[in-house]
């Protein structure tokens, strides 16, 4: 498996970035990890002449925790998330769903911009980033602006980014107690055939705000605004948690592939749901 | 476009030096060109483990970098880590143990083993099934492997208790 010859930059500052991207437009891309680009090149998939290495781009780096949110730099990786103890008091999703990314060797590289970035369906972070109601910090030519993670996502690998900008900054903010990754895949280091990310807010035993995104069951990641509607002022009840998982399947769309058949799809996906609320809603208890 | 490039890394402590063009593989700039022939191709789609390296502390598959990447880095194979000489306590608990039947996987559990135990010395069951989750092997069905991991960590311990 060789992929298309290319040259290699490596520069250290993002304006260095940006000058290499814009001088040569649609021919350069940016590389984070690599553990999405690489596969790709290699099956040639994506053909690169201009390959940009952002290694050592350190303006890219760091988990910045301040009060209500998170910063994350780009380049931070799933393993740095996973072993940032203050960041996974602040934020436990974060780590709960980096920790079913993939396996060790990908998750030392693998980094959440790419993550975000990438727009594969696959990705599990791009559903976790909205059901946080994460934002993006994009920069370019015209300078730096903010995207929503729930307004990023068009289509199977189109985002709002435009080619010569790159993101830098993903910012959460906290979430409380009541919260849940689940994820149904068919191997470790498998992508999800259904994956929820639910944060659930607990008042004296009334769900007072949800949220709820679920990956790989439409060519976007889905935050069904809906669903979270259907849990807020109850109990969380079981008439609530099937009212949620109804308006869920109503708003995804998946495709029958080599994880399953349609219908099996939305049947693990109103699982993977249950279980996500269920979890969530323990913790937002205090039960779990 | 795809002209060659200077690379500089070291492997295994020794420094190398020579012209590569940046798509190359780094497993077959170690297997090909360098001649560390411990580190395998399993799949080469970043799937199987077999490839696993480690590069500046991070356990790495071979077969998704590109030696471009790995510019200016500190490489360790499986050559690196012991030889017949001088077992590795890992290599020596594998033989021990029956962590291997066709050993193909081997260079690349090993290399990664090191790794889980540098972070976590005294792993659980759970947590060396969980650490390893990376790298797939066809022949021993894992509980040997995991028996391996586990008395190396007793071994290793025990000899740092002793130097103390
Ligand atoms: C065996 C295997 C299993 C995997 N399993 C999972 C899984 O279960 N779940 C999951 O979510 N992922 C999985 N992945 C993907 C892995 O998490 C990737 O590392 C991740 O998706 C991309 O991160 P990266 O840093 O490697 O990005 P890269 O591969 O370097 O880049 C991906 C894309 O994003 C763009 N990009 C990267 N950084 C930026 C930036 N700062 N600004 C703008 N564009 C950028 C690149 O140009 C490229 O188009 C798996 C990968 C492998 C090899
Ligand atoms: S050869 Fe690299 S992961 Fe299989
Ligand atoms: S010993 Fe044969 S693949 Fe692991």
């Amino acid at each position: 498996m060789i992929p298309a010859a290319f040259d290699y930059y490596r520069p250290d500052t993002i304006a260095g970035v940006l000058e290499i991207l814009e001088e040569h437009g649609d021919d350069a891309r940016v590389m984070a990890g690599g553990h999405s680009l690489i596969p790709m090149m290699k099956l040639r998939m994506a053909d690169i002449p201009h390959l940009i290495d952002l290694q050592a781009v350190e303006e890219l780096n760091g988990i910045d925790i301040r009060s209500g949110e998170v910063r994350l730099g780009a380049m931070t990786t799933q393993h740095d998330i996973i072993n940032h103890a203050e960041l996974t008091t602040a934020c436990p999703i974060l780590r709960e769903a980096s920790l079913q990314i993939a396996d060790p060797q990908v998750r030392y590289m693998g980094t959440v911009g790419g993550n975000v970035a990438n727009g594969d369906p696959g990705n599990d972070m791009p559903g976790l980033m909205q059901c946080l109601d994460a934002q993006f910090v994009l920069v370019g030519p015209d300078g730096e602006r903010t995207v929503a993670a729930r307004d990023f996502y068009e289509a199977a690998y189109m985002t709002d980014r435009e080619d010569e900008e790159i993101l830098t900054t993903v910012i959460v903010p906290f979430h409380g107690r009541g919260y849940a990754y689940e994820k149904q895949k068919r191997k470790i280091g498998d992508y999800a055939t259904a994956a929820a990310a639910v944060t659930l807010t607990n008042d004296q035993g009334m769900c007072v705000a949800a949220s709820i995104a679920m990956t790989n069951l439409s060519d976007t990641p889905i935050w069904s605004e809906e669903a979270g509607q259907a849990l807020e002022g109850t109990g969380v009840d079981d008439d609530a948690v099937n009212a949620a998982v109804e308006a869920m399947l109503g708003d995804i769309d998946p495709q029958e592939d080599n994880r399953g058949p349609v219908a099996f799809k939305n049947h693990v996906a109103g699982i993977i749901l249950k279980r996500a609320i269920t979890r969530a809603w323990d913790r937002a208890e205090g039960r779990a | 476009m795809g002209k060659k490039m200077h690379i500089t890394m070291t492997v295994n402590g020794k420094e190398e030096e020579f012209l590569a063009e940046p798509r190359e593989l780094l497993i077959y700039t170690l297997r090909e060109r360098l001649n560390y022939t411990g580190p395998h191709i399993g799949c080469e789609t970043s799937h199987c483990g077999a490839c696993t390296v480690e590069v500046n502390g991070k356990s790495v598959k071979a077969c998704t970098m590109f030696v471009a990447q790995a510019d200016g880095t500190d490489v360790t194979t499986i050559e690196g880590i012991g030889g017949p000489d001088a077992l590795h306590p890992l290599q020596e608990a594998f033989r021990e143990h029956h962590g291997l039947q066709c050993g193909y996987c081997t260079p690349g559990m090993i290399t990664r083993a090191r790794k889980l135990l540098e972070e976590n010395p005294n792993p659980s069951e759970e947590e060396i099934r969980f650490g390893m989750a990376g790298n797939i092997c066809r022949c021993t069905g894992y509980q040997n492997i995991v028996k391996s991991i586990q008395a190396a960590a007793t071994q290793i311990e025990a000899a740092k208790e002793a130097a103390e």
